[in-house]
């Protein structure tokens, strides 16, 4: 009996505290944020947008490997490669499905040259389904992205475009293998 | 209030009838409601609300849920349907059917011959009076079908008893469930 | 005269026409109000804001929410029964609207005056039952008709906890009338005198329209959604629409049986009652925010263990109260 009693009372106390407890958070701060007026933080790492970027130059980053295409685990990626007369690659086209893109960043991972980048951006809402394949046209920004300074072709040791072998930053001169001088 | 009191009375003998056509178990039930709906109207068209109300809070609200309650646990379809239909069949209903016939007859002959038929009237019967009719005159009555449920009840506490002195149901199952254990090593 | 009427007769039932339609409209408005009161207020107490974009406060959600649902597809499963699943729904808005026929809001404005308002209430609370019980038999889905059959158990139960519960009033008021009730609180509300009623009541209640914490035959998270899993467009509309009126339904009793009704000083009858009907809606969403469902076990254990036996208490010292000062 005094048992019962007890448990009475601890549960209908237990209830009513829960009760005043939720309601003292009427006077809290709320945590929403009312979005479009006030924007939220968003790192700079943050998965967004995908952009193509440019070197220090102003020449594109992109040397058409297809690498971000063979790492993008939704295939959401074409690139067709293409070569002006100086034999540097670039994409002829690089087309990119964010209606299947699930931002998860790995193209960027596998890029060489650090020219596929995502930014922190999300609004990207469309009507029209076609409107979210993005053209290399859409891609590409006059920028460096979140790489200033790196130029692949500067310091990779591919002959191209008025650049010679050994001729790239912390590169030797190519050995000449038809002396026998050191 | 005539008015009210035909239509209803219309109401409940054809809601009757498909109670008793019906091959679907649970749609004869939802006549079932219809028609004891139908006769509260009838009741309150008679002047008696409280005889009205507690038809359907105890027959339409709490006798007849129990019944859907059962019968929608009896897992029913076509087959169920097509063999209530079966039965259905003239042969079986016309011998019943007649002779409830010729009861109706002379019942209704016996009401008409009596002058015992009542007119529907605007007198009103109060939940006071019933009250007082009940715990004066039929105070007997009453005391008895109180006997009989208290019966009933002790019958159904007694059945539905889980173990002696065992107050929280976890942990008798876990007891039982130990001993259990206990004598198969 | 027509039809045997007298001029006076078709006027007085011309007002009770204008009066019912009125009160219909205002109850089903007011319900459908709750649904985005219920959202703002879950967000206030969730630290968030809840629907605020539609309209003033967001107030227009509400009306929004109606146009996509009746724009929905109003589908109705093959294997479903079809004459029984579309009454279901029906059932629901039907009984709870006929309750509010008897409520006293002030003491001119009330569809009827019957004498027997308590047991009418009773009766149709206990009619909504077949709604719930048929929708979850027609759907012929398990989750419902487990659903279905939680209710029948639960709202069976309860109903006697609230009947009992009531008996203490109408004791205390000498009547069943709703009008009498509220005029018999001018020196005291019933909430002193008949506390532990006042308690029953309003658990039974919110048992009796299955509202969180009770609301085991919906239960999201083991039925789905129990009795209208398989319910869509404006079917699944009227059962929702149908809880909210069970909320004002109940919020309305409790003010019109325990809380003096339209009684009150300075302001008008109406404004007491809408304050206190209202205040009992808020409680209502408090609730649901801040409350646990128990296991059906449990419930049935709280009622039949707890309710009863305080129940059967109350009326009979309340009996004995009222013989002794008679
Ligand atoms: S972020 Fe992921 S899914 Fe999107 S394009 Fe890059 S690799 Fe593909
Ligand atoms: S974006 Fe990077 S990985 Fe993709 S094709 Fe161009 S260089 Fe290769």
């Amino acid at each position: 009996m005094k048992n019962a009693a007890q448990n009475a009372i601890s549960a209908t106390s237990g209830v009513l505290r829960t009760l005043g407890m939720t309601f003292m958070h009427s006077f809290r701060k709320r945590d929403t944020i009312m979005y479009p007026e006030e924007q939220p933080y968003l790192p700079p790492r943050y998965r967004g947008r995908i952009v193509l970027t440019r070197d220090p130059d102003g020449a594109e980053r992109c040397v058409a490997c297809n690498l971000c295409s063979v790492a993008c685990p939704v295939d959401c990626i074409s690139v067709v490669k293409t070569e002006d007369e100086t034999g540097r690659w670039y994409p002829e086209s690089f087309r990119i499905n964010f209606s299947r893109c699930i931002y998860c960043g790995f193209c960027e991972e596998a890029c060489p040259t650090y020219a596929i980048q995502l930014t922190p951006d999300f609004e990207m809402g469309e009507f029209d389904r076609q409107q979210m394949v993005y053209e290399k046209s859409d891609l590409l920004i006059s920028g460096v992205g979140k790489r200033p300074g790196y130029n692949f072709y500067r310091v990779a040791g591919m002959a191209v475009g008025g650049k010679d072998k050994g001729a790239a930053e912390n590169e030797a001169e190519p050995i000449d293998i038809k002396t026998l001088l050191p | 209030m005539e008015f009210a009191f035909f239509i209803a009375g219309f109401i409940a003998l054809a809601a009757t009838l498909r109670v008793i056509t019906c091959a679907n178990p649970v749609h004869a039930l939802l006549y079932l409601i219809v028609s004891l709906l139908a006769v509260a109207i009838d009741f309150y068209a008679l002047g008696a609300p409280f005889a009205a109300t507690l038809e359907v809070v105890v027959y339409a609200g709490a006798v007849m849920v129990l019944f859907v309650f059962v019968v929608m646990m009896l897992n029913l379809n076509a087959e169920t349907v097509a063999r209530e239909r079966h039965w259905l069949r003239p042969a079986l209903w016309t011998g019943p059917a007649i002779m409830a016939g010729v009861l109706l007859f002379a019942m209704l002959g016996a009401l008409i011959d009596g002058h015992s038929i009542g007119v529907v009237d605007g007198q009103v019967l109060s939940a006071n009076s019933v009250g007082k009719q009940l715990f004066g005159p039929y105070v007997l009555v009453v005391e008895l079908s109180a006997f009989l449920l208290l019966a009933a009840l002790v019958v159904a506490a007694h059945l539905g008893r889980e173990d002696d002195d065992v107050e929280d149901k976890d942990t008798a199952r876990r007891e039982r469930g130990v001993s259990k254990a206990g004598e198969q090593r | 005269m027509i039809f045997g009427l007298s001029e006076h007769d078709i006027i007085s039932i011309g007002l009770t026409a204008i009066r019912t339609l009125v009160i219909l409209l205002g109850s089903v408005l007011v319900a459908a109000m709750m649904i985005w009161v219920e959202r703002r207020l879950l967000g206030l107490w969730q630290d968030r804001y809840g629907p605020n974009r539609v309209g003033p406060f967001g107030l227009l959600q509400v009306v929004a929410d109606m146009i996509k649902i009746f724009f929905k597809e109003d589908w109705i499963p093959p294997f479903a029964d079809k004459a029984v699943f579309v009454v279901a729904p029906a059932i629901i808005m039907l009984t709870s609207m006929l309750a509010f026929a008897v409520i006293p809001f002030t003491p001119t404005w009330t569809v009827v005056n019957l004498n027997v308002g308590i047991l009418f209430l009773l009766a149709m609370s206990s009619l909504g039952v077949y709604s719930v019980i048929f929708a979850g038999w027609a759907s012929d889905n398990k989750y419902a008709l487990l659903g279905a059959m939680r209710t029948a158990a639960q709202m069976i139960s309860y109903e006697v906890f609230m009947g009992l519960s009531l008996l203490g009033v109408v004791l205390l008021a000498g009547s069943f009338n709703l009008g009498v009730i509220v005029e018999s609180q001018r020196g005291m509300w019933n909430v002193i005198p008949q506390f532990p009623a006042f308690v029953i009541f309003f658990l039974a209640g919110c048992a009796e329209i299955h509202r969180a914490p009770f609301d085991l035959p919906e239960a999201e998270q083991e039925l789905t959604s129990g009795y209208h899993t398989e319910y869509s467009g404006m079917k699944f509309g009227m059962f929702f629409v149908g809880e909210y009126l069970g909320i004002v339904l109940i919020s309305c009793l409790v003010t019109t049986l325990f809380f003096g009704g339209w009684l009150g000083p300075w302001l008008p009858g109406f404004v007491w009652f809408a304050l206190k009907a209202g205040f009992f809606m808020c409680f209502f969403i408090l609730l649901r925010a801040a409350t646990v469902r128990p296991r059906y076990d449990q419930l049935m254990a709280f009622g039949w263990k707890v309710l009863l036996p305080i129940a059967i208490i109350n009326v009979a010292i309340t009996g004995a109260i009222v013989v002794a000062q008679s």
